[in-house]
């Protein structure tokens, strides 16, 4: 026991800027992890106190009260009383404060005290508390709790030092009861005295600036507020598309340089084989995915520090409910729209378990960027380029239809996901909108390091894997060269085709289509580079490839063939890189493979239907 | 007679801006856990909330709540389990 160090946790209600505490005292050595079984997140650091000691510093997740109503209070409740399996019982609790909440924030802390373990308090925000017309008196509210009280502004690094010597003081004298011992009452009595202790502490109060409440009659106005929104979305999406257009050039570049340079120096074999489309191209599979998360995170995690992101919730509450779900799944499912990935990592924002797991089960239902380029091909293929009057195309039309059908899809499932599988009761909309502030760069760039190393790291293992896989599958056995079948026929893949065939023959898929699917597993946009794969089409560059691709489609495959593959890709989960999410963010496999079973199902049934409609009708 | 005139109605039904005294909350019309929800944001009785903001046009659903200093968003549904007086 001695030789670990001593372990201090942070806690203390939602929006009492407890993360900026913890950013300022850990700088960017920190550690993320789920504590065991749930997926609540255990976010730790270290740093050093001022006799040299370290201490390891764990960031509970935001709590209103030791009565947990979520999986995230139920954690910081367990810790706090050392009942938390897998973590030590704390050394010290340090209570984070929103000075300009006293009242409200107290209560909380009220309950910990209770507790008689060594306590301290951050009175966090003070900056902010004066800015709106408040004056503390930290000495008086030391006295009433009866423990130490430390005035901080977290985001400015103020009052760093002395909550370090004060935690240094707390540990010497462990086991030292609070002088005050504070009855422990519930509901109605503690929030009385939390009230009469807030009273006491402030010495004035003015109504001061009130910026907060003039910026959300805007941003909240019931006509202006909705426009806002969308523009503000607009503006995500165009960056999200323009930005990372040169990253992933890059990206594909450095690629190319690797596969190239292993080309040059290796002979031919199974290792230069393998590390170019195994491993560089498995690399570049997963790496090729992060300009956009990054671009759509540094927006989403803007969004959640400036206090916005609540307010975009409060207007999308109600349309959001009429699928069973909050306001709070907005964000993510649009997030879906650019990738699944950050759509379902955002989820975490979603306090409520039932409503965030049917959010990630809908989410790949968002048309992502990856299915474009199967549907530009298909639609190129087989959708005349004619206008519908109007000046609206036809091909438009279509494509357009296929991202409506994915909202639909993802609206029924979610109507029918609530009163199956993620029945509850609904948590209703209850949530705390915290004042505006700005955003500090150094919280917004870790966080964005913290998503692109969990999703790089968790994700990049199982992508990688699962990539190299089906290389192998695709690769092996190796066809004997006078034989006339082709690689892909010869290999793995090729034969589990044959088996997939009769599978999907009933709705209209031909066995290059079977074939096309399974490497497609990686993402979706392999499915055209398997297709000209399959059909033997070597082009010197992807105009070419897209061009004799068209021609082959447009001869082997029937309108209503093309048509039920399109259906098809408005469900099918193809895509390795949202089940490994999936799996990291539900905490088990038993979701992404329900996700998995669910949308095959869903994806065979809507290309059937969409098969056997066109061929009825004569196309 | 001399009781001063209040005017009593539900927590959805609060006028813009409105300034009103929670007088009771219908606990058994919400679960366990939504009671604990309400008392944790501040919403108890005997408090005075202020209805600041409502939803989109066509739906106004939900309502922002000034509770102490913090801000509240709360469906109507939930608003209608809570009775309020507003002093006149």
């Amino acid at each position: 026991m001695s030789e670990t160090a001593p372990l201090i946790v942070l806690a203390g209600n939602p929006n009492a800027g407890k993360s900026a505490l913890f950013n300022a005292l850990t700088g960017a050595r920190q550690k993320i992890a789920n504590y065991p079984g749930v997926t609540v997140e255990r976010k730790s650091g270290h740093f050093q106190l001022d006799d040299g000691r370290p201490v390891e510093l764990v960031d509970l997740p935001g709590s209103y009260s030791l009565d947990p109503t979520s999986p995230d209070e139920a954690v910081t409740r367990s810790v706090i009383m050392g009942e938390q399996k897998g973590e030590r019982q704390p050394d010290a609790i340090v209570i984070v404060l929103d000075a300009a909440n006293l009242d409200n924030h107290l209560r909380f802390a009220l309950e910990v005290i209770a507790l008689g373990r060594p306590v301290l308090i951050a009175l966090n925000m003070m900056d902010l508390a004066e800015r709106d017309g408040l004056t503390l008196d930290p000495a008086k509210l030391e006295a009433e709790l009866g423990v130490p009280v430390i005035p901080t502004v977290a985001v400015r690094s103020r009052g760093l030092e002395l909550l370090s010597a004060a935690i240094e003081t707390r540990l010497s004298e462990k086991n030292a009861q609070p002088t005050t011992i504070v009855p422990k009452e519930r509901g109605h009595g503690l929030r009385k005295q939390a009230k009469e202790i807030a009273s006491l502490a402030i010495i004035a109060e003015t109504a001061g600036r009130r910026w907060s409440e003039r910026a959300d009659a805007v941003f909240l106005h019931p006509f202006a507020g909705p426009i806002i929104l969308l523009a503000i979305m607009f503006v995500m999406f165009q960056a999200v598309f323009a930005w990372s257009e040169a990253p992933i050039g890059w990206i594909e570049g450095a690629g190319e340089w690797a596969a190239a340079t292993v080309e040059a120096n290796l002979d031919e074999g199974f290792l230069r084989d393998f590390l170019i489309e195994g491993a560089i191209g498995g690399v570049g599979s997963v790496v090729v995915f992060l300009p956009q998360i990054l671009i759509l995170f540094l927006f989403i995690l803007l969004l959640e520090a400036s206090g916005y992101m609540t307010r975009a919730a409060f207007i999308m509450d109600r349309l959001m409910a009429s699928v069973g779900l909050s306001g709070r799944s907005f964000i993510p499912l649009l997030s879906s729209f650019a990738c699944a990935i950050p759509g379902i990592m955002a989820t975490r924002s979603i306090a409520d378990p039932k409503d965030r797991l049917t959010t990630i089960l809908v989410a790949p239902l968002m048309t992502c960027a990856a299915r474009l380029p199967v549907y530009a091909i298909i639609i190129g293929a087989f959708i005349p380029a004619r206008d519908v009057g109007g000046g609206i195309g036809l091909q438009g039309l279509v494509l357009f239809g296929l991202y409506i059908f994915g909202i639909l899809g993802a609206m029924i499932v979610a109507l029918v996901l609530r009163s199956t599988v993620t029945k509850g009761p609904n948590s209703g909309f209850l949530m705390e909108m915290p004042k505006y502030q700005m955003p500090r760069i150094r919280d917004i760039l870790l966080g964005l390091w913290q998503r692109a190393w969990i999703f790089l790291r968790r994700a990049g293992t199982i992508i990688f894997a699962a990539t190299v896989v089906l290389w192998l599958m695709l690769t092996y056995p190796k066809v004997p060269i006078d034989s006339p079948v082709s690689q892909v026929d010869y290999s793995a893949a090729g034969r589990i085709a044959n088996v997939i065939e009769p599978v999907v023959a009933p709705i209209g898929f031909n066995r290059d289509m079977a074939l096309a699917l399974i490497p497609a597993m990686a993402a979706r946009e392999v499915a055209v580079a398997a297709l000209a794969t399959t059909y033997a089409i070597d082009a010197p560059d992807e105009e070419a490839e897209a061009k004799s691709l068209t021609e082959r489609l447009q001869s082997r495959w029937s309108l209503p063939t093309a048509l039920a593959f399109l259906a098809w890709f408005v469900f099918a989960p193809q895509c390795i890189s949202t089940i490994a999410v999936t799996r990291r963010e539900t905490n088990g496999w038993k979701w992404p493979m329900f996700m998995l079973g669910y949308l095959f199902a869903l994806a065979y049934v809507a290309a059937g239907i969409t098969y056997w409609s066109a061929v009825a009708l004569g196309l | 007679m001399n009781a001063p005139v209040t005017l009593a109605l539900t927590l959805d039904r609060l006028a813009m801006r409105q300034r009103a005294e929670i007088s009771s909350i219908d606990w058994s019309a919400i679960s366990e856990n939504e009671g604990a929800r309400l008392r944790a944001l501040g919403l108890d009785e005997g408090v005075t909330v202020e209805k600041l903001h409502k939803g989109m046009f066509g739906f106004n659903d939900p309502i922002a709540l000034k509770v102490g200093r913090m801000m509240i968003a709360i469906r109507k549904s939930h608003a209608a389990t809570i009775s309020v007086v507003v002093p006149a």
